[in-house]
């Protein structure tokens, strides 16, 4: 069982976690703007990188909180949590 | 009884206390310390078994774990029955009954042995070969003779009676293995130490090593010395598996190992360890020599022999021929010959063996011959002579002792993720790169010089380097390195499952080469015991096979479990009533006959004397058209939505438009993903211009509250409103029907029904209680929902009974919404419908700029003239009922949808479906067909609402009503059954009191407790504040939440102990007065720390019984002996 550390609760088992998939993604301003396939992207395209990913995560039975976190998909080892204002760091 | 093999002295079993016990229906004894294993071999009982393929007679090798023959059925009575149990871990008990497996009638006289003599036929792959044809045979014929054939033990029939219970536990270090190295290690760390070891004491090897002292100190007194109160010392606990986050699950066997254990004791406890550091010092098996007939009873690994001697007196024959590769099997020799035996040779395969062994050989009076070894052997049901190649043709005996060296055990290391490096000097793989925090010491890690074992398990568990002086200890050379052997039908290299050598013959001529593949092949080490005994063997026979070198074939993966693990220890607590948890409502109401839905149970209808289910939806429908009709819906889930930019929210989430939506009116609305597609629906009340009421379906009501966080939190996050979820707060009673408004109305204190048009809300009183009271409908008929606090769900359930109201179930309420037309999400819809499919392309503001799924819905796609669209069918035989599911048709048999939804109605007094068919609603007044298991059936396609189309009944105007009554309710809080007390831990239920969830966008860091309240941290921006009143805090949102929990308060020196049986925190990192929402088994609590043995539990009411039930299942081994259980 992973051991995640919340930005805001600090490690916690990872049964009270809920993954959000890929991190990073912003909802466009305006998506009545966009063309089909820039919405096709928007909506299904993902990273599914060897090694480093960031994706969402939120603390579900914790504080409820969503927040991003790097993790590394071959070692299943979290690099880094972060809130989700924040920039990844580098 | 007298005990021949028994020695005159030596072993730490208690001789004065004898223990009985029966195997295969004969009267034994041993000793108490004894295993089941040990005392047959005082008896000289050898033949244990028959062997899985050809029924050989099979005795004991070895003496732990690692045992692939010796495999017994023991049975504790009850229907406590246990098969394949390794004799050698088997500890005795008074009345311990034990059986032998796979042997028809006996185990001496085994009509399976026939098979022995069809051995040619019985090679690797046999049945791939064999059993070709024809084909149909396979399945009838072939396979069940086949299993009926092989195999072990027999599964028990009846249920488990047994408990079995999991605990978190945490610690900064974790040694796995209590021999010298993870002795050391435990000792020589800091901080909580957890040390485990799947033996029924600590010491490991130096259990056998009577003479040799560590620092001065007996060997036996080190063991113990040191480990006292600062280590947590876990024996009969095997650590079987390695899970991310250093998480290590150990299996403990609490009470097999006793005659009358404690009822109050569960069998088994999984412990799941999360521990900072791991220490794993799990030793090395020893191997076994690969020649023709070694598997006879009697044939034994050398280290075992030593281990019976030393540890349980116990001589495994009186003439032994010892067969070896390496010095460390020349000192058993030495040490069973004190002992009395009579050691009939020494067979070494080395050329030179250096002087000094030789020399007490000779003293000893042992004939020794280098450069031999053993080809053959003889005897029925146990070894009676060798045949030797370089030695005597044949030398008598009645057992061997073998060895062919150590495998350093590296499962754990290897199940960490650790990368194995194979070692070319010894042979053997060993422990290279690490992957988790851990460290191997001693033999695991190839080290077999005890004082270099201990210095490194020291150095493993956080000392310094230091050193161990070891004395009286014989000095040996590295063990060997394996041995790869002849092709030969009788040379075993797993025990277990039959394979020989000449099966590694067969699949190396057929061109396997991997060792995986050679595994899948002749399925070498997929027993039970997989492999731990004959892995290597095998691998160092296909490598001299191919001529490839071991690194080149690779080695399997090591999966969990280390060693079979049963059922009950995985599963815990999590079955029978408490595999899920049961959720009721406030409600109840036990005259139904009830469903699950999800994790509730709802009342399905209500039956009277006699009737059918259909008889009694029939009457439900009927009363609910015609009268009035109850019905407690109180599972739908609320979301109380507060802020300044509540409606704007809203409006950015649902299509419909809320801005407009004036307070005291409700909107239907659709909630749609970003995708288009519907995922849920409900009524949006607008309860003050800052303040909605959400209601979402039964099943959605966490993903849709799931949904608005996420687009709270991270899309929409400059929106100041906050989210709430009330689903337990509220009970909600529907009364629909006709007379609904005119029984309703002498209940309300202050709210005029006059004034309520359909899709209305008013705050107000109902019996004195404050009521959140809906004009709704579901069914087609005028009617409301009442939200009550749910303590007041049942009283107020019980008075509107008094209006002569009929009580109706999920089954009516579903019959009634079909024969309107109304869908169900999850039945109507399948993540790929939009609300224009389903005729509700109304409810979408298509003004709105922008809502989540506007630019779907905006896809060509999405506007296709050929969609799947709801309609109604109507059976050309009105009693036909279609199948759910079932496709439809048109004239060609090309699929045009499929049925929903399928009912009888009363009301209609015919059958009725709802449909999705592709351009459906162009499609009504035509004919479809519906393939139906007993042919097609014909149906006519009409509008999907079947009843008062023009919705003239709900949206009726109410005029003239009755005058008001008195009443006042008494609330009925949630209760538990009393429990035992307990001076270990007291478990009480907090009496009611105020609760108010407070969300605030100031972050707020308020002492705990304040003037008289108590605000828990919940996260960031939300409390929950246990008060009398209001708390004076400065809220954005500010939520009365007194009934959606209920509190429990764990109080004594276990409470903590009880807490982690479920929750998987760390306590000891939980100071006074710490609080956190967290998971308790499958419940969702928030946990405060009251004081050092106190705890405080809040659970949501439907949980409340669940969670209860958990805690006293933790609580039962700490009730007083005394107590009922």
């Amino acid at each position: 069982m992973l051991l995640i550390p919340c930005p805001w609760c600090g490690p916690r088992p990872e049964l009270e976690f809920h993954h959000g998939g890929e991190a990073h993604i912003a909802r466009p301003e305006d998506p009545s703007a966009l063309s089909g396939t820039e919405w096709a992207a928007f909506l299904y395209h993902r990273g599914n990188p060897k090694g480093s990913h960031a994706e969402r995560w939120r603390h579900q039975h914790g504080c409820g909180r969503f927040f991003n976190c790097v993790r590394d998909t071959v070692t299943d080892r979290i690099v880094v949590t972060y809130k989700p204002d924040e920039k990844r760091p580098a | 009884m007298t005990q021949p093999f028994r020695a005159p002295s030596g072993g730490s079993v208690r001789g004065d206390r004898p223990i009985r016990f029966t195997f295969d229906g004969r009267g034994f004894d041993g000793f108490e310390g004894d295993t089941l294993a040990s005392a047959l071999l005082a008896h000289g009982v050898h033949l244990i078994g028959r062997s899985f393929k050809y029924h050989r007679p099979r005795g004991i090798m070895s003496a732990g774990s690692e045992e692939p023959n010796a495999l017994v059925t023991v049975d504790r009575g009850g229907g406590r029955v246990t098969p394949n149990l390794r004799a050698t871990t088997v500890e005795l008990y008074e009345g311990l009954i034990a059986r032998t497996q796979n042997a028809w009638p006996s185990v001496r006289f085994d009509l399976g042995a026939v098979a022995g003599f069809a051995a040619p036929l019985l090679g690797a792959g046999f049945y791939y070969k064999t059993f070709m044809w024809p084909a149909s045979f396979w399945k009838r014929i072939y396979e069940p003779a086949i299993r009926a054939a092989a195999g072990l033990g027999r599964a028990p029939a009846a249920a488990d009676p047994d408990r079995y219970l999991h605990r978190y536990a945490h610690c900064e270090v974790l040694v796995i293995g209590a021999g010298p190295a993870g002795l050391a290690a435990a000792k020589a760390a800091q901080g909580r130490v957890i040390l485990c070891d799947e033996q029924a004491e600590a010491g490991g090897s130096l259990l056998s090593r009577l003479e040799t002292t560590i620092d001065g100190v007996p060997a036996a007194a080190w063991i113990a010395s040191g480990l006292e109160d600062r280590v947590t010392v876990l024996t009969r606990t095997t650590a079987f598996g390695w899970y991310p986050g250093n998480t290590i699950a150990l299996a403990q066997r609490v009470t097999d190992h006793l005659a009358r254990p404690d009822p109050g004791l569960p069998r088994e406890r999984l412990w799941l360890v999360r521990a900072k550091r791991v220490v794993i010092a799990t030793g090395a098996i020893e191997r076994p020599q690969v020649f023709p007939g070694n598997d006879r009873p009697g044939i034994m690994l050398a280290g075992a022999a030593e281990t019976y001697l030393h540890r349980y007196g116990v001589l495994p024959g009186h003439k032994m021929v010892v067969s070896t590769a390496h010095d460390r099997a020349w000192f058993t020799a030495f040490a069973l010959a004190r002992a009395g035996v009579t050691i009939a040779g020494i067979l070494d395969q080395r050329q030179a063996v250096v002087e000094a062994l030789l020399n007490q050989a000779r003293d000893a009076g042992i004939p020794v011959w280098t450069g031999a070894r053993v080809v053959g052997t003889g005897g029925r049901r146990r070894v009676r002579f060798v045949e030797t190649e370089g030695g005597p043709a044949v030398i008598p005996c009645d057992s061997v002792l073998m060895s062919d060296g150590w495998t350093p055990s590296v499962h754990l290391f290897s199940q960490s993720r650790g990368k194995l490096r194979f070692d070319p000097d010894s042979g053997v793989f060993l422990p290279g790169v690490s992957a988790a925090e851990e460290q191997s010491a001693g033999a695991c890690a190839g080290e077999f010089d005890l004082a270099a074992c201990l210095a490194a398990g020291h150095r493993a568990g956080g000392g310094s380097t230091r050193t161990f002086s070891v004395a009286h200890e014989p000095r040996f050379g590295a063990p060997s390195r394996p041995s790869p052997a002849q092709p030969h039908a009788k040379a075993f290299v797993d025990f277990q499952n039959d394979v020989t050598t000449k099966d590694l013959a067969i699949a190396a001529s057929e061109g396997f080469r991997a060792i995986e593949h050679v595994k899948r092949y002749t399925t070498a080490g997929m027993a039970t015991d997989q492999g731990k005994t004959g892995n290597l063997n095998a691998l160092a026979t296909v490598a001299q096979l191919t001529g490839l070198t071991i690194p080149d074939i690779g080695l399997t993966t090591f999966r969990p479990p280390y060693t079979p693990v049963t059922f009950g220890t995985l599963a815990g607590t999590s079955r029978g009533d408490l595999f899920d948890p049961v959720r009721r409502t406030p409600i109840h109401d036990r005259d139904a006959v009830f469903e699950d839905v999800g994790t509730w149970k709802r009342a399905h209808y209500f039956p009277q004397r006699g009737e059918t289910m259909h008889e009694a939806v029939a009457r439900e429908c009927r009363a609910v058209r015609g009268d009035l009709g109850l019905f407690d819906a109180s599972t739908l889930g609320k979301i109380e939505v507060v802020g300044p930019d509540a409606a704007a929210f809203l409006n950015r989430l649902y299509p419909g438009d809320f801005t407009s939506l004036a307070p005291g009116r409700c909107k239907y609305s659709i909630l749609l993903g970003e995708d288009g597609f519907i995922r849920d629906d409900g009524v949006i009340a607008r309860v003050a211009p800052d303040r909605f009421h959400v209601t979402t379906t039964t099943g959605g009501a966490a993903s849709v509250l799931h949904h608005m966080e996420d687009y709270l939190q991270t899309e929409f996050a400059s929106l100041r409103v906050w989210l709430t979820s009330t689903t337990e707060q509220w009970a909600v009673i529907a009364l629909q029907g006709p007379r609904a408004a005119e029984a309703l109305a002498p209940f309300l204190d202050d709210i005029d029904l006059t004034t309520m048009p359909h899709m209305s809300v008013r705050e107000g009183h109902f019996a004195g209680v404050p009521v959140r009271l809906f004009r709704v409908s579901f069914s087609g008929e005028l009617g409301f929902e009442l939200n009550l606090p749910a303590d007041f769900g049942r009283p107020a359930w019980d008075l509107l009974r008094e209006t002569g109201a009929t009580r109706y179930g999920t089954e009516t309420m579903h019959v009634l919404r079909a024969e309107k037309g109304f869908f169900v999400a999850g039945q109507e819809t399948d993540g790929t419908v939009i609300p224009d499919d389903l005729g509700l392309g109304w409810t979408i503001a298509r003004r709105k700029p922008d809502f989540v799924g506007k630019r779907s819905l905006a896809r060509p796609d999405m506007r296709r003239e050929d969609r799947w669209q709801l309609v109604g069918l109507l059976t050309a035989d009105p009693a036909v009922v279609l199948e759910e599911g079932a496709r439809v048709t048109g004239a060609d048999r090309e699929s045009l949808g499929h049925v929903t939804s399928a009912y009888r109605s009363a009301t209609l007094g015919r059958s009725i479906a709802l449909a999705l068919v592709a351009a459906g609603r162009g499609r009504i007044g035509t004919t479809v067909r519906v393939p139906m298991p007993g042919g097609d059936v014909t149906a006519t396609v009409t509008s999907p609402v079947f009843h008062d189309p023009s919705g003239a009944r709900m949206t009726a105007a109410i005029e003239r009503l009755p005058g008001r009554v008195t009443r006042n309710l008494v609330s009925r809080p949630a209760t538990v059954p009393t429990v035992q007390p307990s001076t270990e831990v007291a478990m009480t239920l907090v009496p009611a009191m105020r609760r108010f969830n407070v969300r605030t966008g100031v972050n707020l860091a308020p002492p705990l407790r304040a003037a008289g309240h108590t605000a828990l941290w919940l996260g960031p921006d939300e409390f929950l504040v246990l008060d009398d009143k209001p708390p004076p805090i400065q809220a954005d949102s500010l939520v009365d939440v007194s009934h959606r929990t209920t509190g429990i308060r764990l109080e004594g020196p276990r409470a903590a102990w009880c807490v982690n049986a479920f929750c998987a925190l760390d306590l000891g990192d939980f100071p006074m007065d710490a609080c956190a929402r967290t998971l308790f088994g499958k419940a969702e609590i928030v946990l405060w720390r009251r004081g050092e043995t106190e705890f405080h539990i809040e659970t949501a009411r439907s949980y409340l019984p669940y969670v209860w039930a958990c805690l006293e299942e933790a609580r039962r081994e700490f009730l007083p002996a005394a107590a009922p259980r």
